[in-house]
């Protein structure tokens, strides 16, 4: 039936009727999903079969050439249990390496999944068996990390139940998978930001918004960007103009719709698997009480809209009362489009579909500049006070002495601020409740509460003009020293974006408790999202041996060179 | 000694650009230092200490996979992030031009191939009227390399046919974004007959819609010396100045219209006027400017 109802709405949509009939639907994210259930299709138990090829994919009546595992996108939901041993067999059918990589768990480090630094990778033809024992509960994911593969469809949810009784009582639950599909094939995204950078951006100023108003910047603070060579309106990288937003692969028209009954507490299981996307996440009509974030349980905290960068995960209870639809809204945070989908008593029922807010405009604050007495609340600023003029922004003395200030640092923060307080970008003058990072506190104590033993700065550098993307102002490819942490001691890692970019930078192998004024109950994340012109620290206990992946989860950032490698030695006891 | 000043200048001249842009963004910052540890950290980190320094066992997969499997999948990371060789390839004008005397064409393009460093860079412009034979044209392969977050630094050399004689240059110029975002390029070359001529131009893009931009540009020619077999006087020789208006359909398609007026400058419009020939031009243009 539904199969054939999906039929139907290609062939209407027009040229689509050569379009495969097949479906390439996971059961939970097809549409009129009443949740997950045991009767309904998960992958799980101790041996697990993934099978990696390509796939057509259709979306919006057109169809294109997706990787995906079994056959689907998203890939299959693979369901664990906390203290269970996982053994997933994945075979590869492409012609091409591939490799699974399962973001935020804990695991032994050749298990982690990363070809050149856990393991070779996964030849074509060949089959790789991950092995390892589950030692945590929540809900994480997981994807290709060969290539771009991830960017054409190779990721899907994981999720694991807790052993014990979970804190997080609800009637139903709903995988949400919000991701980014283009017909353009990811190196000739990367080929054409290379070319010109703006090339996706259809949201710059104009002349025309200047005078009409709509830019909402007037001509003096457009001469400073321009003298800066800095684009205000540089939010993504890549956007709606190329991108089209899926909730569990579904479109926008195709409106995936998870069923509930009034009265249900509902767990919306929130994956951004996106490869260059954050999204703003409202229901609107219904408020969201955050349980948890990365995997990790939080205290419960009610919230209208919160952002999820790239990599992360947040799972939120709602209580619809009524017998009505509500509108799930995953928008760009650059609002160049939205992934939308509808929870819902009956399939069929829709709720309406907010209209895409105003692009942002980035601030001075992007630019790493404190301007002091700024009007956050009208998200303007005061023209007359911003005398950039002699402000460097290029301060060699502010880099740490092993950066290298080269042609892939177009800038250096000035004065980068703690920003976990701050709402996140484009959202400081939302009128209700936004979900800030001070709002996270760990529903556990901490399990390490030894005061760190020693700092590290990490810069996270780029040169957008050049399409650049580094680490302390090298790339990976410039054969970087690694990040090395002697075993079990505990660090204070601070980040610092001297660039204007969102960068949502992951770390394999471990959580790191975000310092965020809640000591004790710092929250775990495997991935947290650095403001632009910001700093932010975490505490890592590097408890696990091995060699892991640290990057940043923007595919095509990651893919320009913000990536390095992080040691944790000695490797005793480690291998067999 | 007046010939080796000749080409000295105009190489100073280049070499003075992009730092001349990068000092713009580098005034000394009159800001205090940023509190470094201002926010929520509850606890006052303690000193840094130095990290760790080498490792016995570098790559730890090594104990459990084939090093040499993991070292060709090493390799491969390594250039996966960060190391991408890719291309552009930039057609700025294809046009046809009208004025009361004659309807030419002409064309301006540029790519490149290679890193985000070291890049292979061509580019070719030439012009000619519709009814006669091509006028000029001229190719430069250049190695090009990125020298400031800006600017590059390209050196290589110059084939050009004018008016049937065949030239060749060595050439040394620089290309970048200037402040305002002005594209902009100056470049030196020499002859092999000594030779020495300069060139700078630049461009601008007023976005009047996101699809509507307004190009004005300008290029400026120079001379270190009389080049009889060309026409050319010493000093300035010959300036462009257009205006075009491009409707972007897509950055791969985005047709113009505008107009270009050129004129030879100095003693090189003193050589031509004796000759006879038209010094000035106004003309309408009309065509095509894409980018892959």
């Amino acid at each position: 039936m539904l199969l054939q109802r999906r039929t139907l709405l290609k062939t209407i949509a027009g040229g689509a009727g050569l379009a495969s009939v097949q479906a390439l639907f996971p059961a939970w994210a097809q549409t009129g999903s009443r949740g997950i259930a045991p009767t309904i299709a998960s992958l799980s138990g101790p041996d697990i079969a993934l099978t990696v090829g390509h796939s057509p994919f259709s979306v919006g009546g057109r169809t294109g050439h997706a990787i995906t595992v079994n056959g689907t996108l998203p890939a299959p939901l693979i369901r664990l249990r906390e203290g269970q041993h996982a053994r997933l067999s994945v075979t590869n059918t492409l012609d091409e390496d591939t490799s699974i990589h399962w973001h935020g768990i804990l695991l032994p480090f050749q298990m982690d999944g990363v070809p050149g630094i856990s393991f070779p990778g996964i030849r074509p033809g060949e089959t790789f068996v991950y092995d390892f024992h589950v030692r945590q509960a929540g809900t994480y994911w997981y994807h290709s990390h060969s290539g771009l593969q991830e960017a054409m469809g190779h990721f899907g949810p994981m999720i694991i139940d807790p052993a014990g009784a979970d804190p997080v009582a609800y009637d139903r639950e709903h995988v949400l998978v919000l991701s980014d599909w283009s017909f353009l094939h990811p190196h000739e995204i990367l080929r054409r930001l290379k070319a010109s950078p703006g090339y996706f951006n259809q949201q710059r100023t104009t002349v025309g918004g200047l005078f009409s108003g709509e830019d909402r910047m007037s001509a003096e603070e457009r001469r400073m960007w321009a003298e800066m060579r800095m684009d205000p309106r540089d939010i993504s990288d890549v956007t709606g103009s190329t991108y089209t937003y899926l909730v569990n692969g579904h479109g926008p028209q195709e409106n995936w719709t998870g069923l509930f009954e009034p009265g249900d507490r509902v767990r919306l299981r929130i994956i951004n698997a996106s490869a260059m996307t954050n999204f703003n996440v409202r229901i609107p009509g219904l408020p969201m009480t955050v349980v948890q974030a990365d995997g990790e349980n939080v205290r419960p905290v009610e919230v209208d809209e919160f952002q999820i960068a790239v990599a992360e995960t947040y799972d939120v209870i709602v209580s619809p009362r009524e017998d009505s639809a509500y509108t799930i809204v995953s928008e760009a945070v650059d609002r160049s489009g939205m992934g939308r989908a509808t929870l819902a008593p009956r399939l069929g029922m829709s709720a309406e579909v907010p209209p895409l807010r105003q692009v942002p405009n980035l601030t001075m604050r992007d630019m790493g500049m404190d301007m002091g007495a700024m009007d956050h609340s009208a998200g303007g600023m005061d023209h007359g006070s911003m005398d950039h003029g002699d402000m460097n922004m290029r301060d060699r003395s502010l880099a740490p002495p092993n950066m290298a200030v080269g042609v892939g640092v177009q800038s250096i923060s000035p004065m980068p601020e703690n920003r976990l307080a701050e709402r996140p970008l484009g959202l400081e003058n939302e009128p209700h409740r936004v979900l800030v990072y001070t709002d996270l506190v760990a529903l556990n104590p901490n399990r390490d509460t030894r005061a760190p033993s020693r700092t590290l700065e990490i810069h996270l550098t780029g040169n957008m003009e050049r399409y650049m993307w580094g680490f302390d102002g090298r790339r990976f490819s410039e054969i970087v020293e690694p990040i090395r942490f002697e075993r079990d001691e505990r660090v204070r890692v601070t980040l610092v974006n001297d660039t204007m970019m969102q960068h949502p930078i992951h770390l394999h192998g471990h959580f790191f408790e975000l310092v965020n004024g809640h000591a004790g109950h710092q929250p775990l994340k495997h991935t947290v999202n650095v403001a632009p012109g910001g700093r932010l620290s975490f505490d890592l206990t590097a408890d696990a041996p091995g060699d892991w992946a640290f990057h940043c989860h923007m595919m095509m950032h990651m893919h320009s060179g913000m990536f390095n490698v992080v040691t944790v030695r000695p490797l005793d006891g480690v291998a067999s | 000694m007046r010939m080796i000043a000749a080409f000295v200048a105009p190489l100073v001249l280049v070499a003075a650009m992009p730092a001349a842009a990068q000092d713009h963004a580098q005034h000394e910052t009159q800001t205090p230092a940023p509190d470094r540890h201002a926010g929520h950290e509850a606890t006052p980190p303690p000193q840094p200490t130095p990290a760790p320094t080498g490792d016995a066992q570098p790559n730890a997969a090594d104990l459990y996979f084939d090093p040499a499997l993991m070292a060709r999948a090493r390799q491969q990371l390594i250039a996966e992030n960060g190391g991408m060789r890719t291309y552009a390839i930039i057609v700025e004008r294809l046009e046809a031009g009208f004025d009361d005397v004659s309807e030419t064409y002409a064309w301006h393009a540029q790519g490149w191939y290679g890193g985000d460093i070291h890049r292979f860079w061509w580019k070719s412009e030439g012009e000619g009227a519709f009814e006669n034979e091509l006028e000029d044209a001229e190719l430069q392969l250049l190695y090009s390399r990125a020298v400031t977050p800006y600017f590059d630094l390209q050196a290589g050399v110059r084939q050009s046919y004018f008016e049937g004689e065949d030239r060749t240059d060595l050439v040394l110029g620089v290309q970048g974004l200037a402040p305002y975002w002005f594209e902009v390029g100056a470049a030196a070359f020499v002859s092999v007959e000594g030779d020495v001529t300069a060139r700078a131009e630049a461009e601008y893009d007023l976005r009047l819609t996101q699809r509507l931009i307004l190009q004005p540009s300008a290029e400026l020619n120079f001379a270190a010396q009389d080049i009889p077999e060309l026409d050319i006087g010493a000093g300035f020789t010959d300036a462009e100045v257009g205006l075009r208006l491009r409707y972007e359909f897509s950055r791969r398609f985005a047709p113009y219209l505008g107009i270009e007026w050129s004129s030879a400058l100095g003693e090189t419009r003193d050589f031509r006027e004796t000759l006879g020939e038209d010094t000035q031009s106004t003309r309408a243009v009309i065509g095509l400017r894409a980018l892959f």
